[in-house]
């Protein structure tokens, strides 16, 4: 019985060593273009969505402040600047190196 | 009606269940959510049942839903992100099954209201934020200061770093939202341009819709793609700002 468990266990790791050896063989080449061009589109989405939104949170929190301190428009004039930058701090954050 | 296109018609709410729903302000939208939240928990009980060491098919789908989700727990937050795998699982699943199922006709794409995601992103970015506070206390603000920066510049810094985490929620919802949206509107767009070309020239108009019906083909699985792909980028950016919330950078 013992032995049955050790014998299974042994056929376990060499499977999962041919298994990786494997995907590592075959697989990398197809699915690295196939990843590659997802993640592209995917890129793409993100950036240009991230760019946005900071400028929508900037512009919001300017028309906010000058609707508090009647200071229209000099607070969302500061702002817009402001939140272009935030944008691409993000923008840079998101494709840059980690 | 002939050479009208409703193309966002199918985004409209009705009242489901009845007149029960229509009492209670139940509509399609959350007809469908319980479907999603159903579907899940049936396929879980359904694939748990044998509780078999060589699982099954329906047994391996919900293992590897659960493996997949685990590893990106662990390799984007780390160790201690498990603590958070229930939540990112809950989240994952939901908006999975959310897409899935708004593909197919009849069934409404909940996750295409801006009310919908909205509220979710909401509700990590509340959720991160307190984890953020819970875990460093009230030194979590200096999230805000980017370190190594000479101090006449963090005036003009630290504005930029609080817009730019603000705009986390925004780009989070927006992204799901417009994805979802812009898929079944292409998709009624391509429809209607079928209805039209047959009105329009008869038997050629029919040969030639052909092609709005191959585009459709075709975009069921660009969708099937995209309702995967935007389920899993919600879940890993829930990850990566719990990472930021747990370890701050």
């Amino acid at each position: 019985m013992n032995d049955g468990r050790d014998d299974f266990e042994q056929r376990l790791a060499k499977a999962r060593e041919a298994a990786q050896g494997g995907a590592r063989g075959t697989a990398t080449s197809a699915h690295r273009s196939a990843g590659a061009a997802q993640s592209a589109i995917n890129l793409a989405m993100r950036l240009g969505v991230e760019l946005v939104a900071a400028m929508v949170i900037a512009v919001t929190i300017g028309w906010g402040l000058d609707r508090l301190l009647h200071t229209r428009p000099w607070m969302m004039v500061v702002m817009v600047p402001v939140g272009m930058a935030a944008g691409l701090r993000n923008v840079v954050r998101a494709a840059g190196p980690k | 009606m002939a050479g009208q296109m409703d193309a966002l018609g199918q985004f409209r709410l009705l009242p489901g269940l009845g007149p029960l729903g229509r009492a209670i302000d139940f509509t399609n939208s959350n007809e469908a959510m319980l479907a999603s939240a159903a579907i899940i928990v049936i396929l879980f009980a359904l694939g748990l049942r044998s509780r078999a060491l060589v699982p099954g098919r329906l047994q391996a789908l919900v293992e590897l839903l659960y493996e997949f989700v685990r590893a990106m727990c662990v390799d984007t937050i780390g160790e201690e992100g498990l603590r958070f795998f229930p939540l990112v699982f809950t989240i994952f699943s939901f908006i999975l099954l959310g897409n899935l199922i708004g593909l197919f006709p009849y069934f409404f794409a909940f996750t295409s209201h801006i009310a919908v995601t909205l509220t979710l992103a909401l509700f990590v970015f509340l959720f991160t934020t307190g984890v953020g506070f819970y875990t460093h206390g009230v030194r979590y603000l200096k999230f805000f200061v980017p370190p190594g920066v000479p101090g006449w510049l963090l005036p003009l810094l630290v504005p930029i770093e609080i817009i730019s985490y603000f705009a986390r929620p925004v780009s989070l919802s927006v992204r799901l939202f417009a994805n979802m949206t812009a898929g079944h509107v292409m998709w009624e767009v391509f429809a209607g341009f079928m209805l039209l070309l047959t009105a329009g020239f008869g038997i050629f108009g029919a040969i030639a819709s052909i092609i709005p019906l191959g585009l459709n083909v075709a975009l069921v699985a660009l969708e099937l793609l995209v309702a995967v792909l935007q389920a899993y980028v919600f879940a890993i950016l829930t990850c990566l700002y719990l990472h930021d919330a747990v370890h701050m950078h």
